[in-house]
C-alpha cells in the first residue's frame, strides 16, 4: 500500500502515537517464597511513530515481543518503562488535534474514553469471543460500555457494521453464537467489535494467522478497505513479509525485544540493510517455481531472552559479526539514510 | 450514525444505506430473538440429558417425589379429615392399637402416636424439596460469586475466602451442625441457609474458583477490557455466565447432602421441624420400634427408602449434568 495523496500523517505533523524507550520485563518464575530467577526482555527498548491513518507492521519471529507490544500500547499490559503518548482528533472532527496524552496517566473515566479511540484485534478469532453471548451481544458491548444509543440504536448500528464487514444478511447473523460460525466469519465480527467505536487506532495481532489460507486474503483486504474507509491507523503484527507487505504503510522488524530495522515497506524490502531483516527476506516463499532460494543465512533458534548480555541481540546468529560486534552494547537505531532506520554497526 | 467523521469515503454498500433490521416492533423482537434463543439451548441441553438413561431414570424419580409432594394437600382438601390425618396432630380413632399395621384407611398404618404414615411422608416430601432447592441456591449463589472474585482479583482476597474454605472443609459439618442445633432453634428454613452458607463458603467455592481461574485467562476477557468495561462487568456478565454449567451441577450435590444432613440431625432430635422423614424414623426410634427388626416395617421402609430415593435422584441428577456441562463447554470453545 503506498503513501496516499492527502494522507493524514503527512498533514499533521504531531503523529498519532509516540512510543519512546518501551521497556517490558516479565519475571521468570523462581521458586514460590523466592525471588524471581530472572526476567524475559519481551520488550527492551522500542521508539516508534504512527501517523494518522498509518499502517506499520511489525514483524518478527515468534517470541520476539510483538504481541506484548500491541498489548502495551492498547494498555492491557503497563511498561516496565518508557512512554507511549498519543494525540487523538479533537472530537469535533477535522480540527487540529488535542494535547497528547501520556498513556501511563489514563484511569477510571479517561481510561474508558481511551478505549473508544484505540483497540484490538485478537490473533484467535476463537478465544477472544464470549462462548455464551451472541454476535450482537459480542459487538453491541463496546457501545453499550461507552453508552452510546439505546438496545434498538444498537441493534441498527450492529446490522450495520455487519453489512460492513461482509457478514451478510445481517439480520441473520445477529442472534448466532460464535461457535456457529467459520473462522474467517468470527474474526469478521471480531474486525466489526474493533472497529463499531470508530477508533483511531487499530492494533491487528497476527488476523489471519490461525484462518484457513482461503479466508485469509477476504480478511486482509477488507481490513485495508475499511482503513481507508475509515481513516484508521494500524498496527499490524505479522510474522510474514508477504502479509506486511500487503498491509503496511511501513514495517519495522523486530528481533529478541528489539527493533532492529524500521523503513517504509518498499524500501526495505528492496534494499534490506540489517542482517537480520536480509535473513528473513530470504525465507519469504518466491511465486517462481524456477526460482532457486537461496540457503537461509541464518540458523538456529531463538532462545527467550532472560537476561540477555548486553551486546548486539543478534550477535549469535549474524554472518556479519565483527569484534566490535562483540565487545559493545547493542547497537543503537539509528537513521542511515532518509527515512530508514537500522540498528547494526555494519551498516 | 457518526460515521461521517471519517474523511474518507466508506464502501459503496454501506452509502447505499444499511438494512434496517426487521423494521417495527423492534424491543419486542430483541425480546422475542432472545427468548427463542433461550428456549434452544434449554432444548439441546435437555436432549442431552435425556439420552443419558441415568438423567431420565433422576427425572422420573423426582417427578414422582414432586407428584407426592403436590398430592397432600389435595387429599388434605378431599378425602382426608384434619383430625384422623394431620401429619402431626392426627390420631387415628378407628385403629384398635398403636401402631396399627397397614390397612385399607391407613396404606401405610399409623405411627406409635396413631397418626398416619402415609400423610406424614407425602407432608415431609414438600419440605425436603423446600430444604433442598433453598440450601442449593444460596450455596451457588455464594460459591459462584466468591469463586469468581476470588479468581479475578487474587492476592489477598483470594488468600481468605481459600482458608476460609479449606476451614469449613476441615470441620466436618455434620458435628458443627449439631453443634449449631444446640445453640440456636433450627428451623427448616435456617437449616438450609446454615447448610447453604457452608456449601457456599466451603468446596463448592473452591472447585468453582478453579474454573474461574481457567475463564480469566481466556482472550475474551481481555476482548473485555478492551470495551472499557469494569471489573464488576467482567466478573457478572462474563466469568459467572461461563461458571453457571458448573455451579448448576454443584446444585445438585448440594440437594442430596442438605437432605442427607436434615435426616441425620432430625433422627437425633435435635431439630426444629414439626415433621420430616429423619423425624418420622426418629419417632420409630423413640419408641423402641427400630430394634424390633421387620415386624413394624411401616414405620421406618417408607421414610427411609425416600430419603434413598430423593438423594440418589439428584445425585444422578447430577452426574446426567455433568454430559450436558462438558462437552457442550468443549463443543463452544471450538
Ligand atoms: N505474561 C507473560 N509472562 C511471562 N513471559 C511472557 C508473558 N507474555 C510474553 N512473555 C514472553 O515474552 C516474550 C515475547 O512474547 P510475545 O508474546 O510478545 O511474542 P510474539 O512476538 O507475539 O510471539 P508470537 O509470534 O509467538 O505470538 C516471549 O519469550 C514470551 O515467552
Ligand atoms: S551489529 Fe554486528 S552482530 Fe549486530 S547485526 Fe550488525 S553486524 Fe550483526
Ligand atoms: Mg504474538
Amino acid at each position: 500500500m503506498m503513501p496516499r495523496p492527502g494522507d493524514a500523517a503527512v498533514t499533521h505533523d504531531l503523529p498519532l502515537v509516540e512510543v519512546d524507550g518501551l521497556v517490558k520485563h516479565f519475571p521468570v518464575a523462581g521458586n514460590v517464597f523466592r525471588k524471581p530467577s530472572g526476567f524475559v526482555h519481551a520488550v527492551d527498548g522500542v521508539s516508534f511513530r504512527i501517523g494518522r491513518g498509518e499502517s506499520l507492521g511489525l514483524v518478527g519471529e515468534s517470541g520476539c515481543g510483538k504481541t506484548t507490544v500491541g498489548k502495551l500500547l492498547v494498555k492491557l499490559l503497563e511498561p516496565t518503562a518508557g512512554s507511549i503518548s498519543f494525540c487523538f482528533a479533537d472530537a469535533s472532527g477535522d480540527e487540529a488535534p488535542s494535547e497528547p496524552v501520556d498513556a501511563a496517566t489514563l484511569t477510571g473515566g479517561r481510561l474508558r474514553d481511551f478505549r473508544r479511540q484505540v483497540q484490538l484485534i485478537f490473533q484467535d478469532p476463537y478465544g477472544s469471543m464470549n462462548p455464551r453471548r451472541t454476535i450482537y451481544d459480542t459487538i453491541a458491548e463496546p457501545l453499550a460500555v461507552q453508552r452510546i444509543g439505546n438496545a434498538l440504536d444498537r441493534v441498527d448500528r450492529v446490522a450495520e457494521i455487519l453489512t460492513l464487514v461482509g457478514l451478510t444478511p445481517a439480520s441473520s447473523f445477529l442472534f448466532r453464537y460464535p461457535h456457529e460460525l467459520s473462522g474467517g466469519q468470527r474474526q469478521r465480527v471480531a474486525i466489526a467489535r474493533a472497529l463499531v467505536l470508530e477508533p483511531s487506532l487499530v492494533v491487528a495481532d497476527e488476523p489471519t494467522s490461525m484462518l484457513d489460507v482461503s479466508s485469509r486474503t477476504g480478511i486482509m483486504s477488507l481490513m485495508e478497505q475499511l482503513a481507508r474507509g475509515l481513516d484508521v491507523a494500524y498496527l499490524y503484527i505479522t510474522h510474514d513479509l508477504a502479509v506486511a507487505r500487503y498491509m503496511c504503510d511501513r514495517i519495522a522488524v523486530m528481533y529478541m525485544g528489539k527493533i532492529v530495522e524500521l523503513a517504509e515497506t518498499e524500501e526495505l524490502l528492496r534494499h534490506p540493510l540489517h542482517p537480520y531483516t536480509r535473513a528473513l527476506l530470504s525465507a519469504v516463499p518466491v511465486p517462481d517455481p524456477e526460482h532457486r532460494r537461496d540457503p537461509p543465512a541464518i540458523s538456529g533458534e531463538v532462545a527467550a531472552p532472560v537476561d540477555p548480555p548486553p551486546r548486539c541481540r543478534f550477535y549469535e546468529r549474524c554472518p556479519q559479526a565483527t569484534s566490535t560486534c562483540e565487545s559493545s552494547p547493542h547497537p543503537p537505531l539509528e537513521e542511515k539514510a532518509p527515512g530508514r532506520f537500522a540498528a547494526c554497526y555494519e551498516v | 450514525m457518526r460515521w461521517s467523521r471519517s474523511k474518507g469515503s466508506l464502501l459503496p454498500d454501506a452509502s447505499a444505506g444499511p438494512p434496517r433490521v426487521e423494521p417495527g416492533g423492534g424491543r419486542l423482537r430483541l425480546l422475542h430473538a432472545r427468548t427463542r434463543l433461550v428456549l434452544r439451548s434449554f432444548r439441546n441441553g435437555a436432549a442431552v440429558f435425556l439420552e443419558s438413561r441415568i438423567g431420565l431414570l433422576a427425572l422420573v424419580i423426582i417427578v414422582l417425589f414432586a407428584v407426592m409432594a403436590l398430592s397432600h394437600p389435595v387429599l388434605m382438601g378431599t378425602v382426608w379429615d384434619a383430625d384422623i390425618y394431620d401429619p402431626v396432630t392426627g390420631y387415628a380413632f378407628d385403629a384398635t392399637e398403636q401402631p396399627a399395621p397397614p390397612s385399607w384407611k391407613h396404606p401405610l398404618g399409623t405411627d406409635p402416636l396413631g397418626r398416619d404414615v402415609l400423610s406424614q411422608l407425602l407432608f415431609s416430601t414438600g419440605s425436603e424439596f423446600v430444604l433442598g432447592i433453598t440450601a442449593a441456591l444460596v450455596t451457588v449463589a455464594i460459591a459462584t460469586t466468591v469463586g469468581a472474585v476470588s479468581a479475578y482479583y487474587g492476592g489477598l482476597v483470594d488468600a481468605f475466602f481459600m482458608r476460609l474454605a479449606d476451614l469449613i472443609i476441615a470441620l466436618p459439618s455434620i458435628s458443627l451442625l449439631i453443634v449449631l442445633s444446640g445453640l440456636f432453634d433450627l428451623s427448616l428454613f435456617y437449616l438450609a441457609l446454615v447448610i447453604g452458607v457452608l456449601g457456599g463458603f466451603g468446596g463448592t467455592a473452591i472447585v468453582l474458583k478453579s474454573q474461574a481461574l481457567s475463564i480469566k485467562v481466556r482472550p475474551f476477557i481481555d476482548a473485555a477490557r478492551m470495551t472499557g468495561g469494569g471489573q464488576f462487568r467482567i466478573i457478572f456478565v462474563h466469568i459467572v455466565p461461563n461458571l453457571l454449567p458448573l455451579s448448576l451441577l454443584y446444585m445438585m450435590f448440594t440437594v442430596t447432602s442438605a437432605i442427607f444432613a436434615e435426616a441425620v440431625l432430625s433422627f437425633l432430635g435435635l431439630l426444629d421441624i414439626r415433621m420430616s422423614w429423619g423425624i418420622m424414623i426418629h419417632t420409630a426410634n423413640t419408641g423402641g420400634y427400630l430394634l424390633s427388626g421387620t415386624r413394624y416395617w411401616w414405620l421406618v421402609l417408607p421414610a427411609g427408602a425416600s430419603i434413598t430415593f430423593l438423594c440418589s435422584a439428584f445425585y444422578l441428577a447430577g452426574r446426567a449434568l455433568d454430559e450436558v456441562v462438558n462437552p457442550r463447554l468443549s463443543r463452544r470453545d471450538g
